[in-house]
């Protein structure tokens, strides 16, 4: 019956191998009954105290926000100590008497502090009451610990800007995640109280910026106060950013404004990288990295400047005869005119029955294309424009990059308008008229650009067509690996256009500044090429320029690049209400380029950094101590 | 054939001990889910009547895998599986998305897990393989299976679902165990790994750092939560360590009870049962735990052919690992996976399924004396 076949031998055999898996789970049976005694037997007592009275709380430990530095490795925003007030609901035996003494002790708000205790939360989670509280109100909290049951302060760090009002629309600000983002997916896993990037870089890299929270758990005492600490989570850390910003040549910038209100934009056209990006006026992102009263908010909202419009890529502009360089190209490539077509300038251009004057009263002469670039002629492009027809017009302009966003790593860039027929139908519901099309043919009308859009579109000519998307980042410091990740350039295309027109454009945008209109742009340093704007802030004026208040003012416009061969640097610079572009404009522009090559007269601009100095170890060098 | 009715009707082949311990274990688990849920203010049917609803229904399932000649069930493992990798294909694309991860099908108010289908479908399929092959060299002993198993694996991960993951692997291991490995050595060593597995982790685990951690359970379960998860598992030991010897008593668990301790009713059941119990209860459950392996460990060595040995050892690798995993989490010495304790978390898909995997082992002492006559 029993037959000893192979395969029943090798059944016994199979069957021989179950004790491995009997041993082994007794094994492990065993263990976990040892790892249960001592969780229950020997260390029962204990867990059983903190299960009773519920005794553990937990605090957020809030991570330390990464750094940002400029190319340099110079520093633009740290941490630095401070002081936050928490209250564990579950403690307070009496909210209204606890009200009363924050109130009466270190003036809270009594609506936002309600406002505060009343928001739902996590069970046993200390939640944020006020931040930054002075050394002095600490101490009182401290010393009334007694009195205010739930209640104490932990030392967190605090958001710094030690350059101020510097870069202040680059960087942006930081603030307490509101309750509207809190429901977006991309602020996951963050908490009330919890502080995001709320402007500039600070915003758009938040998510590399912010690290992530630990966790304290501890044993509290009948008060709610600390006994001992029971378990900790670290917070991370989050990464540190390396700006594409020279923090020289920003302030210089921003120094060259002034008190004027305008904006300055400097990239290198062969990257995209942002060296400069100047706003003003400007705001001090310390304050509003602060907890701000709704007076303080409203003054700043208010204030008639506009300090936290960043102009260079939210100010929208008509681009005067800047936009010349498209109206050029597309002349050229549209075979409207070839470069040895000439039209005469009398001073003015006559269509239907309205007179399009020139700046020149007495009119240009005759001239080719080049020179027309070279003295800013109207009526020469008045004629062509009239010619081309304005779809032409706006083909040429969106490829250019007008009326589209530059990319650029900054929250809510503007893009201005590209008008066409269809775009006024759509947006005024009314049709094109012939005239329209002559007023934008010199950049006036309809058309509007930023700064950041004419600097990216100079910084392409120059570039021989190949255009780069504006970036502000250069590499990225990973905190926990301690890795330097470096952001490529990004290109964003090749301008559809015959080399030979562009190097007629560029031909005479070198002109315009040994002999043209930007004549106070030449350097002994190096060679610039550009082009001027004056840009009508108001359509009708009702007298001469320089007796008008200065809002009704022209706006002043110069976009260069330097040197003219393989340039190294392209230059946007508008001023507000400063009139010509050739005067207010371009001398700012040409001091920016001359303190450039001056700082960098071969090498990319990495200060103190002979040979090839994008390399890793060069900026890591420069990094500072946090906090 | 009538010998065969015969001989299943004795009342030596029907284990009586072996369904008794399984009824204690349930009947362990039902009392803590209503303990946790009884007082929770909810809408419909409550928790603990659903479970002891699927507890009825897993009853039927295991007398159906008893029923039937585990050779005809076997005979049918493939088409099993192919139905299981389709549904757990079709569940990535239009499942019940819940905590970040594609489990589950809806059914009316329920909902159907088709990884839990999926391991006894393994344990059939890898059992069917082994018993036809002449399981020759290592290609057919190690290879093959473990090509079978890797499509149902990805599907899981893909969810993904570590726990199941880890389940699949744990099966599939232990079952190549059984059947032999060449190197005796090798056979040790990976049976010493899977078990020691959740000891083993403590020292790997801990020798990586914080965000090292973050990054691997981020990874393998994007409803990982940082922040609360240090103080889940805190609470979790706090349960468990405050029952102390004799227990806080039925219904008397605070953690659990305040809502402190989540999922009180799923993964961390345990916790509950051992804050009430305390330590003689845990020995109890342990050693209920204990028996019902020993008993399959039993059947597996009595099966009169390679099918019935390798089915009964799949099962016991599925429940054992599921509870010493589910146990050592709850404890705080394995990472949080999400691994249902057998008989006991909540939850149909895993009930029925564990039940049928249980009638099949049973089956498998059934049909022992059959072979002879």
């Amino acid at each position: 019956m029993l037959d000893l076949s192979p395969q029943q031998d090798e059944l016994r055999e199979l069957q021989g191998h179950l004790t491995i898996l009997k041993v082994g789970l007794l094994l492990v049976v065993a263990l976990l009954a040892i790892r249960l005694w001592h969780l229950q037997v020997r260390e029962g007592q204990y867990y059983r105290d903190l299960s009773e009275n519920n005794r553990t709380r937990s605090v957020i430990l809030e991570p330390a926000r990464g750094l940002i530095y400029d190319r340099n490795g110079v520093l633009l925003a740290n941490n630095v100590p401070s002081f936050n007030l928490y209250v564990t609901l579950e403690d307070v035996t009496d909210r209204e008497a606890l009200i009363k003494r924050l109130v009466g002790l270190i003036g809270l708000d009594e609506a936002s502090l309600r406002k505060r205790l009343s928001e739902r939360g996590a069970k046993l989670l200390a939640r944020k009451l006020k931040g930054g509280l002075t050394l002095r109100e600490a101490a009182l909290i401290e010393s009334h610990r007694l009195d205010l049951p739930g209640v104490m302060v932990q030392a967190e760090s605090q958001r710094n800007y030690p350059a101020r009002l510097t870069a202040s629309h680059l960087l942006g600000y930081v603030g307490e995640v509101s309750a509207d983002q809190l429901e977006k997916p991309e602020f996951g896993g963050l908490h009330q109280g919890s502080v995001v990037g709320q402007y500039g870089v600070e915003h758009t890299y938040d998510r590399f910026l912010r690290g992530r929270a630990g966790q304290k758990v501890i044993e509290a005492d009948a008060l709610g106060h600390e006994k001992r600490t029971v378990e900790v989570q670290k917070p991370e850390a989050g990464d540190d950013l390396y700006l594409t910003i020279d923090l020289r040549l920003q302030k210089l910038a921003e120094d060259l404004l002034g008190g004027e209100a305008g904006a300055i934009v400097a990239v290198d056209p062969a990257t995209g990288e942002v060296l400069a990006l100047a706003s003003r006026p400007a705001f001090d992102p310390n304050v509003l990295s602060r907890e701000l009263t709704p007076k303080q908010w409203e003054d700043i909202v208010q204030d008639e400047g506009h300090p936290l419009t960043n102009r260079a890529t939210q100010g929208q502009y008509p681009p005067g005869s800047t936009f010349k360089i498209v109206m050029a190209a597309a002349a050229l490539e549209t075979n409207t005119i070839d470069p040895a077509t000439t039209i005469r300038c009398f001073g003015s251009y006559q269509f239907g029955r309205r007179l399009y004057k020139d700046w020149k009263a007495g009119g240009h002469g005759t001239m080719d294309v080049s020179q027309a670039i070279v003295d800013s002629c109207d009526v020469f492009f008045y004629t062509i424009g009239q010619r081309m027809g304005i779809e032409a017009i706006a083909s040429y302009a969106t490829q250019f990059g007008l009326g589209r966003e530059t990319g650029i790593e900054l929250p809510s860039e503007r893009v201005g308008i590209v008008p066409s027929p269809a775009w006024k139908e759509k947006a005024r519901s009314e049709p094109w008229l012939p005239g329209e099309t002559i007023s934008a043919s010199i950049g006036q009308g309809y058309v509007t650009v930023t700064p950041l859009q004419m600097t990216s579109l100079i910084a392409t000519v120059g570039n021989n067509g190949v255009s780069f998307r504006p970036r502000l980042i250069r590499a990225v410091m990973e905190r926990t690996t301690g890795r330097l990740q470096e952001l490529p350039a990004v290109a964003r295309g090749q301008l559809a256009i015959r080399p030979e027109t562009l190097a007629l454009i560029q031909h005479a945008l070198a002109g315009v500044v040994t002999e043209g209109t930007a004549r106070r742009a030449k350097s002994s340093l190096v060679t610039i090429a550009g082009k001027t704007g004056t840009a009508q802030a108001v359509a009708a004026r009702p007298g001469p320029e320089e007796d008008l208040p200065k809002k009704l003012r022209d706006h002043a416009w110069f976009i260069s690049y330097a040197p003219t061969v393989t340039p190294r640097i392209a230059v946007g610079v508008l001023v507000e209400h400063m009139g010509h572009g050739g005067s207010a404009a371009a001398p700012l522009a040409k001091q920016l380029i001359e303190t450039f090559i001056k700082l960098a007269p071969h090498e990319p601009l990495i200060a103190d950094s002979p040979s090839p100095a994008r390399s890793p170890m060069t900026v890591m060098a420069r990094q500072e101590p946090r906090d | 054939m009538i010998d065969r009715v015969i001989s299943s009707r004795a009342p030596d082949n029907f284990e009586w001990r072996y369904v008794a311990i399984i009824g204690a274990i349930l009947s362990l688990g039902l009392l803590s889910i209503y303990s946790v849920t009884h007082a929770q203010p909810g809408s419909g049917v409550p928790l603990y009547a659903r479970q002891m609803l699927w507890v009825v229904m897993g009853g039927a399932a295991f007398l159906v895998m008893l029923v039937f000649d585990y050779h005809k069930i076997a005979r049918l493992s493939y088409l099993f599986y192919v139905v299981a990798l389709v549904l757990l294909a079709i569940v990535l694309v239009i499942g019940k998305t819940s905590r970040g991860a594609q489990r589950w099908f809806p059914i009316g108010p329920f909902a159907f897990q088709p990884a839990e289908f999926a391991k006894v479908v393994l344990i059939l399929v890898l059992a069917s393989y082994y018993a036809s092959s002449p399981r020759e060299g290592w290609r057919q002993r190690v290879v093959l299976p473990g090509l079978i198993m890797a499509p149902g694996l990805l599907l899981i991960l893909k969810q993904p679902d570590l726990g199941s993951g880890l389940s699949f692997l744990a099966i599939y291991v232990s079952m190549l165990l059984v059947v032999g490995v060449r190197s005796k050595a090798l056979g040790v060593l990976l049976l010493l790994a899977l078990m020691l597995f959740p000891f083993a982790w403590e020292v790997m685990w801990g020798a990586l750092h914080d965000y090292q951690r973050e990054r691997i359970l981020t990874f393998v379960n994007p409803a990982y939560d940082p922040g609360g998860k240090g103080y889940h598992a805190l609470q979790s030991r706090i349960a468990i360590g405050s029952g102390e010897l004799l227990g806080k008593g039925l219904y008397g668990g605070t953690q659990s009870q305040l809502k402190f301790l989540p999922e009180g009713h799923t993964d961390f059941v345990f916790a509950v049962f051992a804050e009430e119990w305390g330590f003689l209860g845990v020995l109890l459950l342990l050693g209920l735990f204990l028996g019902l392996i020993m008993l399959s460990i039993e059947i597996a060595s009595r099966a009169k052919d390679i099918l019935g040995a390798l089915l009964a050892a799949g099962v016991i690798a599925m429940i054992g690992f599921s509870m010493v995993i589910n146990i050592g989490m709850t404890a705080g010495i394995f990472p949080i996976v999400g691994i249902p304790l057998p008989l006991m978390s909540y939850g149909g898909s895993a009930i029925v399924t564990t039940m049928a995997a249980l009638g099949l082992l049973l089956n498998v002492k059934r049909r022992r004396l059959t072979l002879f006559y």
